[in-house]
């Protein structure tokens, strides 16, 4: 039986390299999901305010994991088979659409009601008021975050465990399948997910700091 | 030959039994008044008296319940949804300045011009430069709001109402957020347009302007007018409501 060495080590990074690439499909097709369901959100119309609450609800009230499962085997059910890559950047992609989404909102809505007043009296369409005067202040103060949701998405990615795909946390199951030293195995697979997140929260508490004295 | 001219086609705003609710409170009933091109009204009144709603009727930030309100020829009810040609007629400034925070002074008062007029970017920085001029806040352009003071935030938010080239200004309640001292440079600056013959209404807790420089003053009493004429009637109230609101002021 192999003991824990360099060679397991180095499966342990080929692991936590899926897990950035995943965590790069979530952040990158979540963002664009996000922002649609953001502005949905906040839409005047009925039809889409309605539509992407129902998504927001759907999704806020499923567990991550479950998703995983629906977007790996339900498909194939039709004969639609997925990599697990993809199942898992699909479902990571509707989870981070959803939340992401409404911390965005929160932030289209954290704009005074008297900036939009402002530029609709000074007769700006609401799209105009929307690219122009809303949309800039928002995406400013929504950066902060947006960093510190991304150490949710990156741990969440372990989630993907569940339908095979073999990132950092199937990694470690699977060095700790061939060693059986699941605390050591464990140890190191924990100490990389915090190598991954910490620069993130920092950069993310830096961030909110700098933002905090600029609008004081 | 001013007394051969129609008096109506001097109108440029008309209020008709205007009724405005919020829930069930009835913040306005059965407003009327009109006031004529390059005239200065001071609408005053206690808190709560209705005047910053009805100043907000007028350009369509509050929707009414009964009644007619016409500005520059546009029947403000009937435009459902589209006021964008009433707001190109009138400016409006507010008591919190609402200055555009991610945007310079200059940009402030750029973007509008720009996006609503379709003016060259050459052509609106012009015009920028021409109001920044006005309110004498020239060499401020490319300051934010959050550098400038209160008194320089709402001169700035005075001069971006003015680069639409608004006929008809409104001040809500301008100088209530600012210190004394600051209150005088924009309280000069409204003097100002009102010479220059801009049609104004204004909100305002400021008796002194009221008396100096509006042509007619509206007092407000419970979503009605209470008492209304020259600005001499400061001085010589009927009603024993205005004698106490212009006593308390003292």
């Amino acid at each position: 039986m192999p003991t824990f060495g360099l060679n397991q080590f180095e499966f342990l990074l080929r692991g936590a390299g899926w897990t950035v690439v995943l965590s790069a499909l979530a952040l990158v097709f979540g963002g664009i999901v996000a922002f649609a369901i953001a502005l949905a959100r906040v839409s005047d119309a009925a039809v889409p305010r309605t539509a992407s609450n129902i998504y927001v609800q759907l999704i806020q009230g499923t567990p991550l994991i479950v998703l995983m499962l629906i977007c790996y085997f339900g498909f194939s059910l039709y004969g639609i088979d997925l990599p697990a890559i993809v199942a898992a950047a699909l479902a990571m992609t509707l989870y981070v659409g959803a939340f992401l989404g409404e911390v965005w909102r929160g932030c289209l809505n954290a704009i005074p009601t008297t900036q939009w007043e402002a530029a609709e009296s000074l007769g700006m369409s609401r799209t105009e008021r929307m690219i122009w005067i809303i949309l800039p202040q928002a995406i400013r103060i929504s950066i902060p975050p947006t960093v510190t949701f991304m150490v949710q998405i990156v741990k969440n990615t372990s989630l993907a465990s569940i339908i095979g795909f073999v990132e950092l946390t199937q990694a470690g199951k699977l060095v700790n399948n061939a060693t059986f030293q699941p605390f050591i195995c464990f140890i190191f697979v924990a100490m990389i997910y915090f190598v991954l997140c910490y620069p993130l929260t920092v950069w993310g508490r830096i961030l909110e700091r700098r933002f905090n004295v600029r609008h004081r | 030959m001013l007394d051969t001219v129609d008096a109506r086609t001097l109108t440029i705003i008309q209020l008709r039994n205007v009724r405005k609710n919020y829930g069930s409170v009835c913040v306005l009933q059965d407003l009327s008044f009109s006031v004529s091109r390059g005239e200065v009204v001071a609408l005053i009144g206690r808190s709560g008296s209705g005047k910053s709603t009805a100043l907000r009727c007028i350009n369509g930030l509050e929707k009414i319940e009964s009644g007619q309100i016409t500005v520059c020829g546009h029947d403000v009810e009937r435009m459902k949804g589209d006021l964008r040609p009433l707001r190109r007629d009138v400016g409006i400034v507010f008591q919190s300045y609402n200055l555009f925070p991610h945007l310079t002074a200059e940009e402030n008062i750029m973007i509008a011009p720009r996006l609503v007029r379709k003016m060259a970017k050459s052509e609106a920085r012009e015009r920028a430069a021409e109001v920044l001029q006005r309110v004498g806040l020239l060499e401020k352009r490319s300051c934010y709001p959050e550098q400038l003071s209160g008194g320089q935030q709402q001169r700035v938010a005075i001069a971006r109402a003015l680069a639409m080239e608004p006929k008809v200004m409104l001040f809500d309640e301008v100088t209530s957020a600012l210190d004394p001292e600051l209150t005088g440079e924009v309280l000069r600056v409204m003097e100002k347009l009102a010479r220059d013959g801009m049609t104004m209404i204004a909100v305002t807790h400021e008796m002194g302007f009221a008396r100096r420089v509006a042509h007619r003053v509206i007092f407000m009493q419970a979503g009605r007018i209470g008492e209304m004429g020259p600005a001499s009637l400061l001085d010589a109230p009927e009603t024993p409501e205005l004698r106490q609101f212009v006593e308390s002021d003292r």
